[in-house]
């Protein structure tokens, strides 16, 4: 994928859904993993282009609840930093 | 099939050249009702629920020959008496063969399996508050060219939560007909049976996608559900709030907790007293037989063998009804789903996942449900890996004769003041130990034979929701007919086959005295094996039949003692302790712990795993694995 076009900030071109906050939404870019495990990713919603909102987790943060594509899914750490995202917004969590 | 098998309207056309009369008939009334339908659908769709709302007792439970994939199938009455087959499918994302369920329902879809009728329907089920993603199974389905319903389920959830959805436009974007119903509450089935007893035209979807492709599939999906007017619903409140305390940092854990103590205790407080019941009513059962029935061989076959043998599986029977009205409710509400993600740190450490922590720990009662409760984990690998590795778990059966030796060669003393005993730190220690063998061999297989590669895990949160009666009771119902007749065949065979090497050869028209039966034989026999143990023959005869059931061992025991006029007079308790030296008691412990001495976990495993490759390799590794530290045991104590 082309990251050259736009002067985006190193930190925003480093993003992975790992570092989503709770709350916080972004557009999936990209997931860097074999085809089959990226195309189940995708089954479940994950595509390039959807929106991804960080929700709540397991005690320690691993696994992590997403909400994409009108469901919830629990990656690893593991699995979320190979899905890399450009940075929508922040939201404070609510309660 | 071919093109057109019993639809007459269409019939021979592509073949022969068309009669005039047929022509003339559009729709037929169909003679025969299709012989075989297919319920197919995503996961949390509530297609078993419609398979249950079908099909009601009337069903089978079998595994498809070869793999681990359950085959559920029922049988539908129409409202005209006709009758067919339902075959439910595994839940499935889509048609790509990349799992083991995924192949098994694209096969069963395109009639590649003889053991299977090729379904002549098709019915999709999808659920209507997530549209949107799960149309995405609609394209590889309607591309098959079986007549399909596309069933909208949760109808109560979309209405509530404000969604809608135009049925006529998305049946004419699909050209397929379309239901929208709640097969929770009954809701709208008459349209899916109506369908079934109808002429079923092959779907003529506007345009279907790439199926390759799942981006295009998903936009196809977008596209059509947009053409139908679809309003998705709001998040559901209710699982917000719920998750705001069950996914809360710190009163997650803490419900979590309770959840676990309180299965736990349930299984191991009901399960002692159902069993004794259970027991008594084999017992008083078994006596009954015995006095009806003339004395003789025919007799002890079927009181000592059949009754006994069959009653030692039937023991079992509570604690798995227990465990799975458990597991029920657990999943069905949709709480697994999130105690699975509170325990998958802890099990990611020894290279498992969240959601073989319910399994293992309900193997601390009985090895048997919690094996087949393991049909929760997705993954193949994962699901072996905790197999295999559950019987390690401190079992119930493990109990009386941990109690039994433990009570025979350690003193009720206490250690730390007067906070633990010695023999419930002994009884401690077997648990811990039987726990790091699982934790060791979990490791071991995940790092090698059983190894998860890079497969991300995946953990879909379903929606909360009341679980229903109906089925959590099928659910009961099936587990029951499962364990009672795949266990019990073969623990059938084995207790016959224990009788007789304990009842021949016949001395002077007489079954002989144990020690000089078959078994007895074999016992001496295997006593250099043993010896290094600290085991004598008569240990060694109650390991041969602890093969069974572990607890068999005490009965042996008490038999061969009470023949033996030495320890004819003492206790059980007392005629342990002289027959065996401290090293020998140890390392009986230590092979208890570790030894598969359970015909029904062998069984079990057996039919959880599709064949007898793993139940023999796990046999055998914990056999050597028992062995090894029996003897370690008895060198160490002297």
């Amino acid at each position: 994928m082309q990251l050259s076009v736009n002067k985006i900030q190193p930190e925003a071109l480093a993003a992975t859904l790992m570092d989503l906050r709770r709350g916080d939404a972004a557009i999936l870019d990209r997931i860097d993993l074999p085809g089959d495990d990226a195309r189940r990713l995708m089954e479940m919603g994950f595509l390039p282009g959807t929106r991804v909102t960080a929700g709540r987790s397991a005690p320690g943060g691993d696994p992590q609840v997403f909400q994409v594509d009108g469901s919830e899914v629990a990656l690893r750490r593991e699995t979320a930093r190979r899905l890399k995202v450009r940075l929508e917004k922040k939201k404070t969590p609510r309660a | 099939m071919s093109e057109c098998s019993d639809c007459h309207a269409c019939g021979s056309t592509a073949s022969h050249p068309p009669l005039p009369l047929r022509t003339l008939v559009e729709f037929p009334v169909r003679a025969t009702a299709p012989k075989a339908v297919a319920l197919i659908g995503p996961p949390n769709s509530g297609k078993t629920t419609l398979f249950n709302r079908l099909t009601g007792l009337r069903q089978k439970v079998a595994n498809f020959p070869g793999v681990t994939v359950e085959q559920h199938t029922g049988m539908a009455e129409l409202a005209d008496g006709r009758v067919l087959q339902i075959i439910d499918l595994p839940g499935v994302y889509s048609l790509s063969p990349r799992s083991e369920d995924e192949q098994i329902a694209h096969d069963v879809l395109t009639g590649q399996r003889a053991d299977t009728p090729q379904p002549e329907a098709i019915l999709l089920v999808l659920d209507s508050t997530n549209l949107g993603r799960h149309l995405m199974l609609a394209a590889p389905i309607l591309a098959l060219g079986v007549p399909t319903l596309i069933v909208l389920n949760m109808a109560d959830d979309l209405r509530k939560r404000g969604g809608r959805i135009d049925l006529a436009a998305l049946s004419k974007e699909l050209g397929a007909p379309v239901a929208l119903i709640n097969a929770r509450q009954g809701e709208g089935i008459e349209q899916v049976t109506d369908f079934l007893a109808g002429v079923m035209p092959k779907p003529s979807p506007k345009e279907l996608p790439i199926l390759q492709d799942v981006p295009k599939c998903r936009a196809w999906a977008g596209r059509v559900s947009g053409q139908a007017a679809y309003r998705p619903p709001i998040a559901p409140q209710w699982t917000r709030r719920l998750d705001a305390v069950f996914l809360h940092p710190v009163l997650g854990p803490l419900v979590f907790l309770c959840v676990v103590v309180a299965v736990f205790q349930t299984i191991f407080s009901i399960a002692d007293p159902s069993k004794d019941a259970v027991d008594w009513l084999i017992r008083v059962s078994g006596n009954w037989v015995a006095s009806v029935l003339p004395a003789g061989l025919w007799k002890s076959l079927l009181v000592d063998g059949v009754w006994k043998g069959v009653g030692s599986v039937i023991v079992f029977l509570p604690q798995v009804l227990l465990l799975f009205l458990f597991i029920g409710i657990l999943e069905d509400s949709g709480y697994l789903a999130r105690a699975a993600l509170i325990a998958d740190r802890t099990m990611a450490k020894v290279g498992l996942q969240g959601k073989s922590f319910i399994p293992l720990l309900s193997a601390y009662a009985c090895a048997v449900p919690a094996i087949m409760s393991t049909r929760t984990i997705e993954n193949k690998r994962d699901r072996f890996a905790t197999i295999l590795i559950a019987p390690f778990m401190t079992c119930s059966a493990r109990l009386p004769v941990y109690s039994l030796i433990i009570a025979a060669f350690i003193p009720d003393r206490h250690v730390l003041g007067r906070l633990l005993s010695q023999r419930t730190a002994a009884m401690l220690g077997l648990y811990i130990l039987g726990f790091v063998a699982a934790v060791v061999t979990a490791r071991l297989l995940k790092s090698s034979i059983l190894k998860s590669g890079r497969s991300p895990f995946l953990l879909e949160m379903p929606s909360y929701r009341w679980p229903t009666w109906q089925s959590i009771g099928l659910r009961l119902y099936d587990r029951t007919k499962v364990f009672l007749r795949r266990a019990g065949t073969v623990i059938l065979l084995v207790t016959v086959l224990l009788w007789v090497t304990m009842n021949i050869p016949y001395v002077h028209g007489k079954p002989p005295v144990l020690e000089d039966s078959l078994a007895g034989t074999i016992g001496r026999t295997i006593e250099p094996a043993i010896k290094p143990l600290g085991f004598n023959w008569k240990v060694g005869i109650g390991l041969l039949t602890a093969v069974a059931a572990r607890e068999t061992i005490i009965a042996t025991l008490g038999t061969i003692y009470g023949m033996d006029p030495k320890t004819q007079n003492e206790g059980l308790q007392k005629a342990i302790h002289d027959d065996l030296t401290p090293g020998g008691a140890f390392a009986l412990l230590v092979f208890f712990a570790f030894a598969m001495q359970c015909i029904s976990t062998i069984a079990v495993v057996r039919r959880e795993t599709g064949g007898w490759k793993w139940p023999a390799a796990q046999f055998g590794y914990m056999s050597a694995l028992a062995y090894a530290g029996a003897l370690v045991a008895a060198h160490v104590i002297r």
